[in-house]
């Protein structure tokens, strides 16, 4: 038996009799990626459904000078709020968000044809008024395109003269991409899952056995470090990818609950996802083990490797936040760079978009490729000296 | 055969170890003797190829250990001074990691677990997980662990630190049997009844450099006194104070 298969035997026995390891690999891992997106998806959705069917509240300063245009607000959802002496202090100053202003001259400028003017008072610095006062600015020229239509028609003038360009707005994004942009934090979500389960494993392969005083004793055996390094990779591996097949599961199973429809949204949640992503993260698999291995190689206790390590699970996220920010292309290139490829690979699956062969095989090859890397950087610090002596 | 020459090791300025040169010869115990921090545990990590010497050389049975490490450590036993256990695993699964280690197949390497347990008294304990053993226990599995290959070699880092006297006792028993099967043994430590107790060979360690290197009468004529105590102070002293001048 090679020795790097009996350190991986041994690796595997003693944390499949670890609560701790069992909880963290097998439970918390696989279902904090669907818990989290479940309950992001709910609150979106609650939001979403809420604005749209709201009444909208506005502060209306002048109100009886124009009934007309105020009666056809109420009918589009606006719920009239008593006025306030001085609207733009009271915007300033965040007491109300928005505020319409019928100046006292609207009447005769209405009546004479003129351009009646209202005001719309808001500070545009304020992100969570947006909708509201875009709610307000689109009921208003609702009006007025009604308005216009109906004096054109009173002087005998077809209203489409008083229309030469009409904008149509057709939304491109099919119901899937759409599920997608939500779901740009999915990915990370598997890394995650990826990341906690092999975590307890990475630790104690030096720090853990360091602080036990175990290493020493280990390290003398006569079977040189790569070796030894090796085991206790596949060791962490082997948690951290049945973390992510029960991930994984969790997510198909996850699918059904989720408010897709509500959204208007379908997510290609199904067993082809499941069937090329699991074998696609392999080699990421390899890559989060060995380079948790490295980092915690470097600290001096098992708290200070937690640290580290607590740290280095954020840079994950850096690929999710900059793709769901800058929904970029996807060039052939990226799928170079490992983290990044996977990632974009997944969204594509989500979207039930096809990945090219070329792109799997050219993100499997670079991240093997820095697997290799990183293990020939960890294998110079477990050959180090000092590794090994608890000072 | 444990042959040291010329052994030296610092850490940044301070010289933990400074041309130290002794030979353990096979059927004897050879005491390593000094106070705390002589460096003896430097010494003995040189020894058993967990560092590199600055300077000299390591042959263990005429092997080269900075050459030949692998194979060197076949041919030794050791107790570390860290003999951390893997408490989830039992006496007999540690026992046997490291028998598989060495690369021996499972029914050898249960064969002569077996064998240890029985020696070391182990029988009740063996399938336990070590996570609850009592000092006592885990030193006793620690040794089978270090010794489960059949080194002819044995090196212990200070064997009897925090065990009681019984387990002092059944240790220096099952070493004495070691000794009689032709084994060469080099342990440390820095109590000087251990050393008159089981050793034929004393070599006295202070700051980094040998001292006094023979049996116990010899070490006693060197020191020019009658009590091997006495003897250890007055030489490790000398050491000490020519270290402050």
């Amino acid at each position: 038996m090679s020795p790097a298969f009996t350190v991986f035997i041994k690796e595997c026995r003693e944390s499949l009799r670890e609560r701790r390891v069992l909880i963290n690999s097998l439970l918390v891992g696989p279902l904090i990626g669907p818990v989290l997106v479940l309950v992001l998806m709910r609150l979106v959705v609650g939001r979403e459904v809420e604005k749209a069917e709201r009444a909208l509240p506005v502060v209306v300063i002048g109100a009886e000078r124009a009934p007309e245009l105020i009666g056809a607000l109420h009918q589009m959802g606006l719920r009239q709020l008593p006025a306030v002496s001085d609207p733009e202090r009271a915007v300033r100053e965040q007491r109300i968000d928005l505020a319409l202003r019928v100046p006292p001259d609207f009447g005769a400028a209405w009546r004479s044809g003129r351009p009646a003017q209202v005001e719309l008072i808001y500070d545009s610095s304020r992100r969570e008024a947006q909708g509201d006062v875009e709610r307000v600015r689109a009921m208003l020229e609702s009006y007025s395109r009604r308005s216009s239509a109906l004096r054109l028609l009173a002087r005998g003038i077809a209203p489409a003269i008083a229309t030469p360009l009409l904008v149509a707005s057709r939304d491109a994004a099919t119901p899937q991409a759409r599920g997608a942009l939500l779901f740009a934090m999915l990915p990370y979500m598997l890394v995650l899952t990826m990341f906690i389960g092999g975590l307890w494993l990475a630790i104690d392969s030096t720090a853990g056995e360091r602080e036990r005083l175990s290493l020493e004793p280990l390290l003398i055996n006569p079977v040189p470090r790569d070796r030894i390094l090796l085991g206790k990779l596949l060791a962490t591996a082997a948690f951290s990818l049945a973390s992510l097949t029960l991930g994984l599961l969790a997510f198909l199973w996850a699918g059904h609950f989720m408010p897709t429809e509500e959204l208007g949204l379908s997510l290609a949640l199904g067993p082809h996802f499941f069937a090329v992503a699991l074998p696609m993260l392999v080699p990421l698999v390899l890559l989060i083990g060995i380079t948790q291995i490295l980092i915690a190689a470097f600290a001096r206790s098992v708290r200070e490797a937690q640290t580290y390590l607590g740290l280095a699970q954020l840079v994950p996220l850096i690929p999710s936040v900059v793709l769901s920010l800058l929904p970029v292309k996807a060039q052939l290139w990226m799928y170079a760079v490992p983290l990044l490829g996977q990632q974009l690979a997944i969204m594509r699956l989500l979207r039930a978009e096809a990945v090219p062969g070329i792109a799997l095989g050219l993100s499997a090859l670079m991240t093997l490729l820095a697997v290799l890397g990183v293990f020939l950087l960890a294998r110079r610090v477990y050959n180090s000296e000092r590794l090994a002596i608890t000072v | 055969m444990i042959e040291a020459r010329g052994l030296r090791k610092s850490f940044g300025a301070h010289r933990a170890v400074d041309d130290v040169s002794f030979i353990a010869r096979d059927g004897e115990i050879t005491g390593l003797l000094g106070p705390n921090g002589a460096g003896k545990t430097t010494t003995l990590r040189m020894l058993y190829t967990l560092m590199r010497p600055d300077a000299g050389a390591v042959l263990i049975d005429g092997r080269d250990a900075l050459l030949e490490p692998l194979a060197v450590r076949r041919l030794l036993g050791v107790l570390p001074d860290s003999r951390g256990l893997y408490k989830r695993l039992t006496a007999r699964e540690n026992i046997q990691y490291f028998a598989a280690l060495h690369a021996m197949a499972p029914a050898e390497a249960r064969a002569h677990a077996d064998a240890l347990i029985e020696t070391l008294g182990m029988q009740d304990i063996a399938e336990r997980p070590t996570g609850g053993f009592s000092q006592g226990e885990r030193v006793k599995t620690a040794i089978a662990r270090a010794l489960v290959h059949g080194p002819r070699n044995v090196l212990l880092d200070e064997p009897t630190n925090g065990l009681d006297v019984t387990a002092t006792r059944s240790l220096r028993e099952f070493l004495r049997g070691l000794r009689a099967s032709g084994r060469c043994i080099l342990l440390s430590t820095h109590l000087m009844q251990e050393v008159a107790a089981l050793c034929d060979r004393i070599v006295i360690i202070a700051n980094g450099r040998v001292v006094a290197d023979g049996t116990a009468d010899e070490v006693r004529k060197i020191a020019g006194e009658q009590n091997l105590e006495e003897a250890f102070v007055k030489l490790i002293g000398a050491a000490t104070m020519g270290n402050v001048l």
